[in-house]
Parts: C-alpha cells; structure tokens; sequence
C-alpha cells in the first residue's frame, strides 16, 4: 500500500517528462570540464617553461628558487616514500583535531549565551576583547607558556576554531523562529527539550557553518604555530626545508597545506549535506 | 472538558519610554467558550486578536483580569492548549512522520504507540503516503495539513488557530475550511479561531465573538445554530453574513481616529 501511494504522491512520469526533466538536470557538460583541465594543463606547462627554459637563462641559480613542477612531483614522491610526508600530515591534523574536541565547547557556551540574556551580559564583555587579537598574536605567549610543543600547537588553533564557532552559535540560536519555539512549548516541550530538541537543531546549520570557519581559520593558525614552535607537522617541514634551500619540499609542503584544508571543507560539507537535507533545500 | 472562561481581560504593552507609549491592546475582554464548542473571533487587524489567542495558550500574561480553562487559571504553554500557526511553523529538521510524532514524543509516548497515532492523524488529513517527506517539499496546503495533524495528535483539550488559513490560496482555503467541520464533527473538541473572513467564521463556528477596533471589547457575542456543513447560498447563512458585515462597518464610523480609518479603507 505504501508504495502506491507514493506512487501517487510523486505522480507516474512519462517518457517525454523524464526526458525533459533529465535534460533539464543534465551534469557538467564534458566541455566545460575539459575546459578545467586544459586550464590546469597550461599552468603547469607555463610552470615548468619558466623554470626549465626561461629561468636557467636569466641566471642558473634561480632555478633552485623556483622548481619546476617536474622536480616538485619527485621531491613529493621522495617524502611520500620515506614515509615523511604522511607523519607530518598526521602530525598536523591531529592538531587540529584535538585543538576542535577542545573548541567544541563553544556550541554548549554559544547556545547558553544566545539562550540567556544574562549569561551573554556576563560573557560577552570578555569574549569580545579577546576575539579581535589574532590567533597567531597569542604564539610568543604560547611558547613561553607551553615551550616547544604540541600542547602550544594546539592552544593556537584553538583559538582560531573557537571564536568562529561560538559567534556562529549564538547567531544561530538567536535567529531560531520564535514560532518553532511556542509551538513545541505548547507541544508540551520542557525547556530542556526546547533547547536541545528545537533550539539546538534549528540553530544547527549556523553551527556547521561556524564549524567550517573555525576549522579553516584554525587551519592557517596551526600553520603559522609550526612554522615557529613544532617539531614536525606541514608548518615545521616547509620551514625545516628552507633551512637546507630545499625549495621543492617547500613547495610539496605549501601543496600539501593547501590540500589537506580543502580536503576538511569538503569533507565537512558532505557531512553536512547528509546530516541536514533540509537546511540545504531551504537556503538554495 | 475544554470550557475556556475570558474574564475581564485587559492587555496593555509597555512601551519603551520617549515617543513609544504603552499601548492598550485588550480592554475588558469576557465571554465563555463551552465544552467542544467551535468559537471564532472576528475583528479588524490591531484590535487584540492574536494577543488574546496568546494569553489563552500561555505564551504570554494578561496585565488585568484571568483566563481559566476548566476552572483552573492558564499558567505556561502545554499540550491541553494545542495552537495552529498562520506560517505552519513546521520543524523542518524533522519529516511529516517527526512533525506529528513531536508532541507524543514529549509526552514520552512509546516508539510504537507513537508511529501508531501519528499515522493516523496523518490520514485524517489526507496526507497519506507522505509521512517520509519534508516540510520544504511540501505545498502550504500540506504544510498546514501537518501542523493540523501535529496539534491534534496530543489530544488537546483546545485547539487554537490564529489566521490558519490566511497565507492560502482561495481554493486551497475553501478545501481546508472544509475539512476543518469534517475533523471538528469527527474529534469534538473546543476550538478557538482568529480570522478575518467573515464567511470563514460562519461556516465553522458554534460561537463568534465580534471585537471592537483596539483597545479590542466583544461587539456582539453570536451563538450560530445552523446545521452543517453550511452552504454560503443558505438564506441563514446570508442574513448572518450581512449582519456581522454591519456590526464590523460600524467600528469604521466609530473609530477614534477618524484618518487612520480612512486610510485603511
Ligand atoms: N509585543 C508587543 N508590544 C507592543 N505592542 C504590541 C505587541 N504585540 C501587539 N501589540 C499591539 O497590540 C495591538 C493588538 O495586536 P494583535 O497582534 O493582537 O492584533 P490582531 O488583532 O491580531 O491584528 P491582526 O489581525 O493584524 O493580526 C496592536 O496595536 C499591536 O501593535
Ligand atoms: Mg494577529
């Protein structure tokens, strides 16, 4: 029976309609993606013209300043080989990681100060003299405080994922519906279930955004922590490399950054998409 | 069961000092709605409508006098006031099936009695088949629908409407309208409905109160005994119709301020 009336829910579509409807939401066309491609192809090309031919003529040193793509691939494979590259890949978003399980408590103090007036006048005041100070200001403090370590590491992108997230929350929660709110109080929602199970969720798309912010911020503040006070992690590789005018591992490294942030973003949207259907269908 | 009881109810807003005075949106407000009975309240926009409707469901206090239900006086929103929002105010995290199941699951009905009842709210409904599907997928005729289903799946001792079907099409309004008698006939229970619709007040009700231009007083309190389902071409209907027309029109030449009348006109 079910399955009838979804059948009549949806409607019986004919030939010419699924022909039209798929016409209509047709993929990327095989053009336009060749078109990325070709785009990336002549980057490369250009890359590797300058450094290979062009360079060497205007002085033969400058290619160890800027190599080409050719040399910048083997380096990588070299870091990939020894098994470098994946530790000190591991080493920072392990970082960052455990600096967001830390930040995580913005969502609980965020939802509290968007849900309580005098719990905002009781934070807010602090939170916002220390939110304009960028996270990397905090690094001098930070090595004094916890040397060397993964512990400073950690304190920087924190900070970097907090104030992103904990703005986002209160937003959030700020903009939920008033209407939501009656209508699960006179649903019989105690005020507890009004926070977690209306306020909460409502306010949750914010939230993910907020979480993204914070990641990414968070991101360039762990970078600019291992440049100056780690042991290991991409920032330290790129800075160690320059110590011994390694330009290419600088330059897998730089990739390697680059890559790893677009790869949380992304991963973070897709969890998102799954988890919220409806807040994506809504905002579209 | 559902005897809601407005006695001298008065609502005055503060203001918030220079050049926002209080405003007095409720003057002495008394009438009784009895057991299962149907009641509309009619008046122009401003006159204390939805500030009544939410003192009764608790969402806010009355500055002078009380509203009892049953005879004990209304304290914080619960589920024996159950409200019907003009924008449907749907979760919309939650599917059909979710948004029904809402209210049951607050009053930690069990999983399985839960689906039961919900699905057969939802049937009441006539939204058959589409107990897996958003809110955003839906047309505001179905999203009412939902939230119809979603207040009566508590069983409620009062069902309160403000404007349900205002944000509806003509069509869709007509076919909603109807099916509110249905569920009426079916699930008696008190119900209170805000509304500008005249003919929307008498094709529902038992009871329509008619108010004042603000600060809101009932005008007339109109017991409607005709059978249903009523057909607006009935003569009853008509007479009735043309004489709650005149009692509004009046509150027009009667109103204190004679421009602000006229630039609504
Ligand atoms: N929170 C508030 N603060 C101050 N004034 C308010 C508030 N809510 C309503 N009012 C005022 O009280 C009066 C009555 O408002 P109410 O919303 O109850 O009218 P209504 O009859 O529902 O009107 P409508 O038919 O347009 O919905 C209006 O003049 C309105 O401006
Ligand atoms: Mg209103």
């Amino acid at each position: 029976m079910s399955e009838l009336a979804t059948a009549r829910a949806t409607g019986a579509l004919s030939p010419e309609e699924l022909a039209a409807l798929h016409a209509q939401h047709r993929p990327p066309g095989l053009f336009q993606r060749a078109a990325r491609l070709v785009g990336l192809l002549l980057f490369f090309g250009l890359w590797e013209l300058m450094s290979v031919v062009i360079l060497p003529r205007i002085d033969p040193n400058l290619v160890t300043l800027m190599p080409p793509p050719t040399s910048v691939l083997a380096g990588a494979w070299e870091l990939i080989q020894s098994g470098d590259l994946f530790k000190h890949f591991k080493a920072s978003l392990q970082r960052e990681a455990v600096a967001f399980l830390y930040a995580s408590a913005a969502i609980p103090i965020g939802i509290v100060m968007g849900w309580s007036r005098t719990a905002q006048h009781l934070l807010e005041p602090v939170f916002e003299m220390l939110r304009p100070i960028p996270p990397i200001a905090w690094i001098p403090l930070a090595i004094l405080w916890f040397g060397i370590s993964d512990l400073q590491n950690q304190f920087i992108i924190f900070l970097g994922i907090f104030f992103p997230l904990l703005i986002n929350t209160i937003a959030g929660v700020k903009n939920v519906e008033p209407n939501l709110i009656r209508a699960a109080r006179c649903l019989g929602a105690s005020e507890l279930d009004v926070l977690v199970r209306v306020v909460f969720r409502a306010a949750l798309p914010q939230i993910v955004t907020g979480v993204r912010v914070g990641l990414g911020v968070g991101w360039m503040a762990l970078v600019a922590a291992e440049l100056v006070g780690a042991t290991s992690g991409l920032g330290w590789l790129i800075s160690d490399a320059r110590s011994v005018l390694r330009t290419d591992i600088i330059l897998v490294g730089m990739i390697s950054i680059g890559l790893a942030g677009l790869l949380i973003d992304q991963g973070l949207r897709w969890v998102a998409k799954k988890l919220l259907p409806w807040s994506l269908a809504m905002t579209r | 069961m559902g005897v809601l009881d407005v006695r001298s109810v008065v609502k005055i807003y503060p203001g918030h000092g220079a050049g926002d005075d209080p405003v007095k949106a409720l003057a002495d407000v008394s009438f009784t709605v009895r057991e299962n009975e149907f009641c509309s309240i009619l008046g122009h926009s401003g006159c204390g409508k939805t500030t009544l409707l939410n003192i009764m469901a608790g969402f806010d206090a009355a500055t002078l006098g009380e509203i009892t239900l049953d005879g004990r006086p209304i304290g914080k929103p619960g589920w024996e006031r159950a409200m019907i929002f003009q924008d449907y105010a749907l979760f919309p995290w939650l599917t059909v099936l979710g948004n029904v199941g809402f209210g049951l699951d607050m009053k930690r009905v069990p999983a399985a009695e839960r689906e039961a009842i919900a699905k057969r709210q939802i049937a009441l409904v006539g939204l058959n088949g589409f107990e897996h599907r958003y809110p955003h997928q839906l047309s505001g005729g179905m999203r009412q629908r939902v939230a119809i289903a979603r207040a009566l799946a508590v069983d409620p001792s009062v069902l309160l409407m403000d404007e349900p079907f205002a944000a509806l099409d003509a069509q869709n309004r007509s076919m909603l309208q109807d099916e509110m008698v249905r569920i009426f006939m079916e699930q008696r229970k008190t119900m209170v409905l805000v509304t500008h619709s005249i003919e929307e007040a008498i094709k529902l009700s038992d009871r329509i109160i008619v108010m004042t231009r603000r600060p809101g007083r009932v005008k007339a309190d109109i017991e409607v005994r005709m059978s249903r389902p009523r057909a607006e071409e009935d003569p009853e209907f008509v007479a009735l119709k043309a004489r709650i027309r005149d009692l509004i029109h009046d509150e027009f030449d009667l109103s204190e301020a004679p421009a602000a009348a006229a630039a609504t006109r």
